[in-house]
């Protein structure tokens, strides 16, 4: 388990380092970064000097390093286009970002898996077939369009919710903002966090319910009924357990991509997050920000998949034992 | 004495979508209390159709259209399905042909056992567990205590399929249905899990239904042998007999092509031409007639019942005492197979 741990962890740093490498390319070689921070009189000695300064005049692998140095101590230099620390602006936008993401997932989750179960466990009644037919729907719309639907049903027809920012924040520990202690901040939180959640939730109902399709069809859940368990044993402690599996895998992986998709909704939503400063930064050229998120995403990604790798093999024991003995 | 499980008529319908299939067709077989009834026949003849049906787990769209199972004088086939779920497992055990996939990987063997046992019995989780144990001691598997927490993948083929028995026999059933439990296994293994499984049986005085293909396991352990063609009952009768004296023509077909069995090294492996039908075209009358060498005139329009010999019974007109006399060069030829003709001798005597 521990060398497994290990291994995984060396595989994660290997990612990491390429995707240190792509992003220092781009800040590199994507225009030139004199020319983002001088104004147009600058002098072709002053420009000179800076370049010296900067260190622009070292071997490529000497930058890298020291790239990679200072992402490690979370230092992407300064904003070209806000002239703040990097670190700082994805710190304010970070909590956002992630509280937005998590309250998806755990709809996507809290939603998606009972649905699917139940459409697994009794596919051919009529709430099974209309689920099927929602989850469609929720897989073909894009995500903008879902949001601006919703948006105009609750907040300009029904008037019941905000349609953008984030309400009243409040800030915890000195650095983290959140929303989920305020009536306006929950109540901002709803449609974006639907939004954002309505694809993995179809996604995760349609895994369920393939999965326990087929989990009911294995000589295990033929044996456990001929053995005169109860319907409640096997449906959700030996099926449900064995669809878990992948469940977990995918519903994990799954967190990673909803706070990279976070960008759209952040933007339908005007949504005070990293996406929307991903964006921002986009249309600027802003390269250090654009560098910082890439590099922050993909960190983001390494680690639910090294959690995800954890949990596989927490309820696995096949991977957690191995081997067959007697 | 009432047969521990008595099966009547019955008639197993599996709805396509070309039509209804008869999948089991008027079948009856008994099975005595403490007796192993070995069923054999072809792949697709009906044996795990029948297994299922017994008890209650016919996969859908599969039904029972017809006829009754009884369960100690008892009839089951109609009990609605908590009563039936309390019947499997408990009075009814069940064992699959492959013991890689019969238990559930997720679950340590010592929790599938004690959760059985909690299913059927009032006891504490301690006195399961107890039981559990002792189970596993009488399969044979060795430092039984320390292997409950073990799960499934760390055991052998062999090995998993004794837990599969100990999970068979956990609340003590009346009736094992045993299907092809050994086919999956390695060939030294299965002799050892067969006699195990018949010795368990024994001791707690447990019929057992042993569905097979390997007519030296029938030999070996079965008291009668139940033989199925194309969903319907060929012969059946003491292993012995059937073996050495069988009386319907697929049967007999059957045991020359084991020249083992008939222990005479010379004997002639007569193959049985053409090969068992389908479900969806089973030939009129006798399901057998078109591979048939005595085939009669009524063969292709009436379909035969069981009728008695002076040993097994089987479903062939050449035994219908009622019947006309078959041509004399069919009679003879049948009666040189060793098949007891009785068409048009109104006796019977011919025997
Ligand atoms: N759902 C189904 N639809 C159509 N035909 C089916 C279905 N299930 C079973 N059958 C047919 O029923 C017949 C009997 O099947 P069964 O599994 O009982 O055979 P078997 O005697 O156990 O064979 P084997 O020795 O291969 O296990 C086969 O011809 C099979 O093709
Ligand atoms: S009934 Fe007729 S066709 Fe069928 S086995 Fe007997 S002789 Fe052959
Ligand atoms: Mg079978």
């Amino acid at each position: 388990m521990l060398a497994f741990a290990i291994r995984r962890l060396i595989q994660a740093v290997g990612v990491m380092l390429v995707v240190a490498l792509i992003s220092f390319l781009l800040f590199r070689f994507v225009g030139d970064p004199v020319n983002q921070l001088v104004g147009v009189d600058t002098t072709p000695e002053q420009r000179a000097q800076l370049r010296q300064d900067l260190g622009l005049n070292d071997p490529v692998y000497v930058q890298f390093g020291r790239f990679v140095g200072k992402a490690a101590r979370f230092d992407f230099g300064i904003s070209y286009q806000i002239k703040r620390p990097v670190a700082d602006l994805i710190a304010s936008r970070l909590p956002a970002t992630l509280e937005l993401s998590l309250v998806s997932a755990v709809f996507a989750l809290l939603v998606g898996l009972p649905m699917g179960v139940y459409t697994g466990l009794y596919p051919q009644t009529l709430l099974s077939r209309l689920f099927l037919a929602l989850s469609l729907t929720g897989i073909s719309l894009p995500t903008f369009l879902i949001g601006i639907l919703l948006i105009f049903i609750f907040s300009v027809n029904l008037g019941w919710l905000p349609s953008f920012g984030r309400g009243d924040v409040v800030t915890i520990g000195g650095f983290w903002t959140t929303g989920l202690l305020t009536r306006s901040g929950l109540s901002s939180l709803i449609l974006p966090a639907i939004t954002l959640g309505l694809f993995q939730m179809t996604l995760i109902m349609r895994l369920v319910r393939g999965e326990m399709l087929e989990v009911l069809r294995t000589d295990y859940i033929k044996f456990a009924r001929a053995r005169g368990l109860s319907s409640r044993a096997i449906n959700f402690g030996h099926a449900l357990k064995n669809t878990l599996v992948p469940v977990i895998t995918i519903t994990g992986l799954q967190i990673g991509s909803i706070i990279a998709f976070s960008i759209i909704t952040e933007t339908v939503f005007q949504w005070p997050g990293m996406g929307l400063l991903f964006l921002q930064a986009v249309q600027n050229v802003d390269i250090p920000i654009m560098a910082a998120y890439l590099l922050l995403i993909a960190f983001l990604f390494t680690v639910i998949n090294f959690i995800v790798d954890l949990l596989y093999v927490a309820v696995d024991p096949r991977i957690r034992i191995g081997g067959a003995g007697a | 004495m009432t047969a521990t499980l008595s099966v009547r008529n019955l008639r197993v319908e599996i709805p396509t979508r070309h039509g209804v299939l008869t999948a089991i067709d008027d079948l009856s077989f008994d099975i005595a209390p403490g007796e192993v009834l070995g069923v054999v026949g072809e792949s697709g003849a009906g044996k795990s159709i029948t297994g299922s049906a017994i008890i209650g787990l016919l996969d859908p769209p599969g039904r029972i259209a017809g006829g009754e199972i009884l369960l100690g004088g008892e009839r089951i086939d109609n009990l609605p399905p908590p009563a039936m779920r309390r019947v499997r497992g408990k009075r009814i055990g069940m064992i699959f042909q492959d013991p890689l996939t019969s238990l559930n990987p997720l679950y340590r063997i010592g929790d599938q056992l004690t959760q059985t046992i909690l299913t059927h019995e009032k006891m504490t989780a301690r006195a399961a567990l107890d039981k559990a144990e002792r189970l596993l001691v009488e399969v044979g598997i060795p430092a039984a205590g320390a292997r409950l927490s073990s799960y499934p993948h760390q055991f052998s083929g062999g090995m998993r399929q004794r837990v599969v028995i100990a999970l068979a026999l956990a609340a003590d059933p009346e009736l094992v249905v045993a299907d092809e439990p050994t086919t999956a296994l390695d060939v030294s293994v299965q002799a050892q899990v067969i006699s195990l499984l018949k010795r368990l049986c024994k001791d707690r005085g447990a019929s057992v239904m042993l569905i097979t293909h390997d007519m030296g396991v029938i030999a070996e352990t079965a008291d009668r042998v139940c033989v199925l063609y194309a969903g319907r009952l060929a012969e059946i009768g003491k292993v012995r007999d059937v073996v050495k004296h069988p009386q319907h023509p697929y049967t007999h077909g059957l045991m020359t092509a084991i020249p083992s069995l008939k222990g005479d090294p010379d004997a002639r492996l007569e193959q049985i031409p053409g090969s068992m039908p389908r479900l969806g075209a089973i030939p009129e009358g006798c399901a057998f007639n078109p591979r048939c060498g005595f085939r009669l005139e009524r063969c292709r329009a009436e379909r035969p019942a069981a009728y008695p010999t002076s040993r097994s019974e089987a479903s062939c007109f050449l035994l219908d005492a009622a019947g006309r006399a078959p041509p004399p060069e069919t009679a003879t030829a049948a009666r040189a197979a060793g098949i007891e003709v009785r068409a048009g001798a109104p006796t019977g005597a011919d025997a």
